[in-house]
């Protein structure tokens, strides 16, 4: 697949690295033990830690230092037993300390990698250069005063990990496939809940482009976007506007953009700093943290099962795709539902195909209409299985069943109840079918003479006709051979 | 009515001949009277006679019942404000206490006051102050001197008997240094044996809180009581305090004293010299073993001292920026002029340039050339130690070059003022426990301290030979 | 002479604290030598020595994932100078 994008005279590469900031799913915060919820009232989650007053000192959070091996691992990356919280020193309104507690020469977690899949059954692996731990900053507000911004620390503090990976990504696709990846992984780890809108996790987009296998062109950082269709606008503009400028003789200037959601285009940050100089050095209130091997391997036993061990057993052992593996194990709970489908019933396993039908047809669109997510859903997993299993034994039609199953989402009911109540079974019956092909015969008589005249395609009409009168339970393959060979006896 | 020490206090309060709102009043006037000498950044008669009530209530065997005793105030304290001597944390008033501070009130004692030091203990003379200088009260007639710093005011406090004890920090001699000016016990316990919380940080990896007294038993009492450990400090360290006190014991019997040649240095008069020699002479009359040490790197000190600590210090002073308490300039037109007019009114001179220092040592492409090469010259300086504690005891050294100078003496040669410390720094790169006793005087009567000093956690060592020397003079 | 008055001017920016042109003499002067006289360092091998950080010999403490420090909002802006609607205040930023 080419991601080369065509300019005026010549085709450009796009090259990007994401830096992701994820928070790590933690009670309290990564030095102080403020409680890290969302969305409390301003200024109300602040321990004097946070709000960095005069002798206040870090403790560290030991879930969090937890949290990150397990996401290293989860990212097939070295963890390293030696690591340093250093200080990165800037001034910010909602910086309290005047730093940032960081970890710089040595980060936690080392070098990984993780694969993207694409439509076309391929797949490629995005090179990780580091995870490393550090602390939020707090959350400035510019516009409810008119000569003022607003200061709340609530977040001040709260843990994330930031992952960086390499210039490995060439298109925005990419760079989506990326990050729905990463947040796959973090959530089947449950290190982070992944939740973009809340600012859970969220990406500073490093672009540039280039000549093909040209050195790196000179890159623009967009900040702090936090949702997938945004990072992929953002990329988009940005890249066409890099190619114009350079297209007309330009050059990139080196600079941190903002990306405005409303207009779709990127600009530079307005308060342009003189140039940075982050004078980090090790903090001297916090001792190096060692990590024993043993701890690292106890970690690594708790982690169950990862979105690609997941995808390659949909592929070993339900012939899935690869494609259709990867989309139903990118998002947990989906993938856990169909765990739970197939597990209700041992010949279901041989239906995979029809279940991953079933739910990402019937059930998601019944969801979506009524905004429910897939963990909350009405019809639980064994329901479905349940009527998959209906379905496959003949018991209900294929159509029927697509009733049943709104009739399971309204009343969270058994399917074998709705169908028993309902009377909805499906007629296997051959004389009572019989019944219902003759009287569709008699009462349209017409209709058979031209079929018998050649009119070959009046046999849907028939079929439509007897499946009518049986209220759909008619088993259509039944019905067909009778109808078949009742109209080649009257030839 | 005289009080000569923690102890004798405790006895007359025990034996009913003195209430504990009569020690008050006692001190009061005594604050009183000597006011002129800028002892205090803060003092209110109301608040002692608050304390006088709650200190009523407590059982008697509280160690520190009734004890009158200063704080730095660099001690972030809830009664009372806390301003580090800077006009930036201007009406500062903590809602905590600091860790050391709580301790001292839990065992009952009466804080008298808040004391001067340079402005967030950046300084040797108490004359960086946003308060003015304190003046040692040891001065005579027209020569006012100056206390030593940062924790001049409480050493000063203690000298004029405005209390029994005073809480101190001592990142690079600031509690031992101004202790020699003053002729009072001063200790600096090893890195981590208090804990830094509440405390307004200097330079971290070498702030320590310690303690003032009339001598060595009192200070013993002082130490166990505001040492242990405190898991809210990363470095506070989690050992057994033992009890200094009752531990003290005078023999030295056996003990080998390391006497370091590095120690003399052009410039420190034939009288510290003279007293250096006598203290060693007492030593081995008391069964020490006397033996000459080198510690090869202590020459590296100053100048790997003034880098690390500018380098931490512009760093936890970027919190003082108006945002979140403390002084802002008024009507600032940006965020960035706000924080630059805030700092550039809030901060001294002796601040402004040790920030700046330390911005440029980590700056970008300096980093290596002198804030590494500082630490890895710390390391060497604390091998040096580690080297030489293999079969020493105890180090005895003098604690400054030079008795207390007068107030405005050094002050336009920065570098001048910070060889004063040259004794003193060494101990705290190392980060061990060290003690400043007064030994003997000069010609002009002015106090002449001495300094042992222990291994990490060995403050019992140091206290008792602090103990054997102290008798000399009794 | 390791610093000029725009190097001078440059920290001080970084640092956030404005100098008046007097201010800055004065200091080039003093940080001058301040830095001439620990270039003496230069004078130690520590090629093979690793560098000292913080001199505790104790292990990072770690404490438990625990939300309990609860400070009211009123307690945490007790002492800044401006403050509004429950917000820390600051003149507008504009990004
Ligand atoms: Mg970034
Ligand atoms: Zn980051």
């Amino acid at each position: 697949m080419s991601n080369l994008i065509k300019g005026k005279e010549q085709e450009w590469e796009t090259v990007i690295g994401l830096e992701i900031h994820a928070q790590v799913k933690s009670n309290s915060k990564l030095f102080s033990s403020s409680s890290s919820t969302f969305g409390s009232k301003p200024n109300s989650q602040v321990s004097l830690v946070d709000a960095a007053m005069p002798g206040m000192l870090p403790v560290i959070n030991k879930y969090c230092i937890e949290q990150a091996i397990k996401t290293g691992i989860g990212l097939n990356a070295k963890i390293n037993n030696y690591s340093v919280f250093d200080r990165k020193n800037y001034f910010y309104a909602d910086l309290p300390q005047g730093y940032q507690i960081s970890q710089y020469k040595h980060p936690i977690v080392g070098e990984g990698k993780v694969t993207i899949d694409f439509k076309d059954g391929s797949s490629k692996d995005i090179r990780i250069v580091r995870l490393h731990l550090e602390q939020d900053a707090g959350k400035s507000i510019h516009d409810q005063n008119p000569t003022k911004t607003y200061v709340d620390l609530n977040r001040s503090g709260v843990a994330l990990m930031e992952i960086v990976s390499e210039p490995d990504i060439r298109s925005a696709d990419e760079a989506g496939l990326y990050i729905s990846k990463i947040r796959s992984i973090l959530m089947y780890l449950d290190t982070c809940d992944g939740n973009m809108q809340e600012g859970s996790l969220r990406a500073d987009v490093n672009i540039s482009v280039r000549k093909l296998d040209d050195k790196y062109g000179t890159r623009c950082e967009i900040k702090n976007l936090n949702s997938i269709k945004f990072i992929k606008q953002a990329i988009n503009y940005e890249v066409k506007r890099q190619i114009e400028v350079l297209e007309e003789g330009g050059v990139i200037e080196q600079n941190t953009l903002l990306f405005n959601t409303s207009t779709g285009k990127t600009r530079p940050m307005r308060s342009k700093e003189e140039a940075h100089d982050y004078r980090y050095f090790p903090d001297p209130d916090l001792l190096p943290l060692e990590i024993d091997q043993e701890d690292i391997d106890k970690l690594k036993k708790t982690i169950t099962e990862l979105p690609d061990d997941r995808k390659k057993r949909y592929v070993d052992d339900y012939n899935l795709s690869n494609y259709d593996a990867s989309v139903l194990t990118a998002d947990k709970f989906v993938s856990d539902y169909f765990d739970n489908v197939i597990k209700f019933d041992k010949t279901l396993k041989k239906s995979s195909k029809i279940v991953v039908n079933w739910i990402t047809s019937e059930l998601f669109s019944l969801l979506n209409e009524n905004n429910i997510e897939i963990n909350n859903s009405p019809i639980t997993p064994q329901y479905l299985g349940k009527l998959v299993k209906l379905l496959k034994e003949d018991i209900i039609s294929g159509k029927i069943a697509k009733d049943v199953l709104v009739e399971m989402f309204n009343t969270k009911k058994d399917p074998e109840k709705i169908i028993e109540q309902k009377g909805l079974k499906q007629v296997t019956d051959t004389s009572e079918i019989e019944n219902i092909v003759n009287e569709v015969l008699q009462e349209n008589q017409k209709m058979v003479d031209q079929y018998l005249s050649g009119k070959d395609k009046l046999l849907g009409f028939f079929v439509g006709q007897t499946m009518k009168k049986s209220k759909g339970k008619a088993n259509p393959k039944i019905l067909n051979e009778i109808l078949q060979s009742k109209l080649s006896k009257k030839n | 009515m005289d009080f000569k020490s923690i102890s004798q206090l405790k006895s007359l309060l025990d034996e009913n001949k003195i209430s504990i709102k009569e020690i008050a009043e006692t001190y009061i006037k005594r604050i009183k009277e000597k006011k002129e000498l800028n002892i205090f950044i803060y003092f209110n008669e109301d608040k002692i006679y608050e304390q006088v009530k709650e200190i009523e209530k407590l059982p008697n065997d509280k160690t520190l019942k009734g004890i009158p005793i200063s704080v730095k105030d660099l001690f972030c304290t809830s009664n009372m404000p806390t301003t580090a001597a800077s006009k930036i944390l201007e009406n500062f008033k903590p809602t905590y206490e600091s860790f050391v501070t709580q301790k001292l009130i839990d065992q009952g004692s009466m804080f008298i006051g808040k004391t001067n030091l340079d402005e967030f203990a950046m300084g040797s003379a108490t004359n960086t102050s946003y308060f003015g200088n304190t003046i040692n009260p040891l001065s005579k007639n027209d020569n006012p001197l100056a206390p030593g710093g940062s924790s001049g005011g409480s050493a000063a406090a203690v000298a004029a008997d405005l209390c029994l004890g005073a809480t101190g920090t001592d990142t690079g001699g600031s509690i031992r240094q101004p202790a020699s000016f003053c002729g009072v016990v001063g200790i600096k316990p090893t890195y981590g044996l208090c804990s830094r919380w509440g405390i307004a940080a200097f330079a971290s990896s070498l702030d320590q809180a310690g303690v003032f007294s009339k001598n060595v038993t009192d200070a013993s009492i002082l130490l166990e009581e505001i040492a242990g450990h405190d898991q809210r400090d990363s470095t506070s360290s989690n050992v057994q305090i033992p009890s200094f006190s009752k531990n003290l014991n005078p023999s030295l019997e056996g003990k080998i004293v390391g006497i370091p040649k590095e120690y003399t240095v052009d410039g420190t008069s034939d009288e510290i010299n003279g007293v250096w020699e006598e203290a060693i002479k007492s030593l081995e009359k008391k069964g020490a073993k006397i033996k000459y040490i080198s510690l090869p790197h202590t020459k590296y000190a100053l100048p790997t001292y003034y880098i690390i600590a500018p380098a931490e210090a512009s760093s936890n002073l970027a919190r003082y920026d108006g945002v979140k308490y403390g002084y802002r300039a008024k009507n600032p037109k940006s965020l960035d002029d706000m924080y630059e007019i805030t700092r550039s009114e809030g901060f001294g001179k002796e601040v402004k340039r040790r920030i700046l220092i330390g911005t440029y040592v980590l700056s970008a492409g300096y980093y290596d050339a002198y804030y590494l090469k500082a630490q890895k010259v710390r390391k060497l300086i604390a091998n040096d130690f580690v080297q030489v504690f293999s079969d020493c005891d105890l180090i005895l050294t003098p604690t400054a070059p030079s008795a207390a100078f007068p107030l405005n003496e050094k002050q336009n040669d920065p570098i001048k003022m910070y060889l004063n410390d040259i004794f003193t720094v060494p101990a705290s790169l190392a980060g061990i426990p060290g003690i400043s006793i007064p030994y003997g005087h000069d010609k002009q009567g002015l106090p002449l301290g001495i300094q042992l000093l222990g291994k990490h956690y060995n403050e019992q060592e140091i206290l008792n030979a602090a103990f054997a020397l102290e008798k000399d003079y009794e | 002479m390791k610093l000029d008055i725009n190097t001078i001017n440059k920290i001080a920016k970084l640092a956030r604290i404005r100098l008046s042109e007097e201010e800055a003499k004065d200091l080039l002067k003093d940080m001058n030598s301040i830095l001439d006289w620990v270039e003496q360092l230069n004078e130690v091998n520590t090629d093979s020595v690793e560098p000292l950080a913080n001199i505790s010999s104790s292990i990072l403490p770690q404490r438990k994932d625990e939300a309990k420090d609860i400070n009211s909002a009123d307690e945490i802006l007790k002492n800044s100078p401006d403050k509004l609607e429950g917000y820390f205040a600051v003149p507008k930023v504009v990004e």
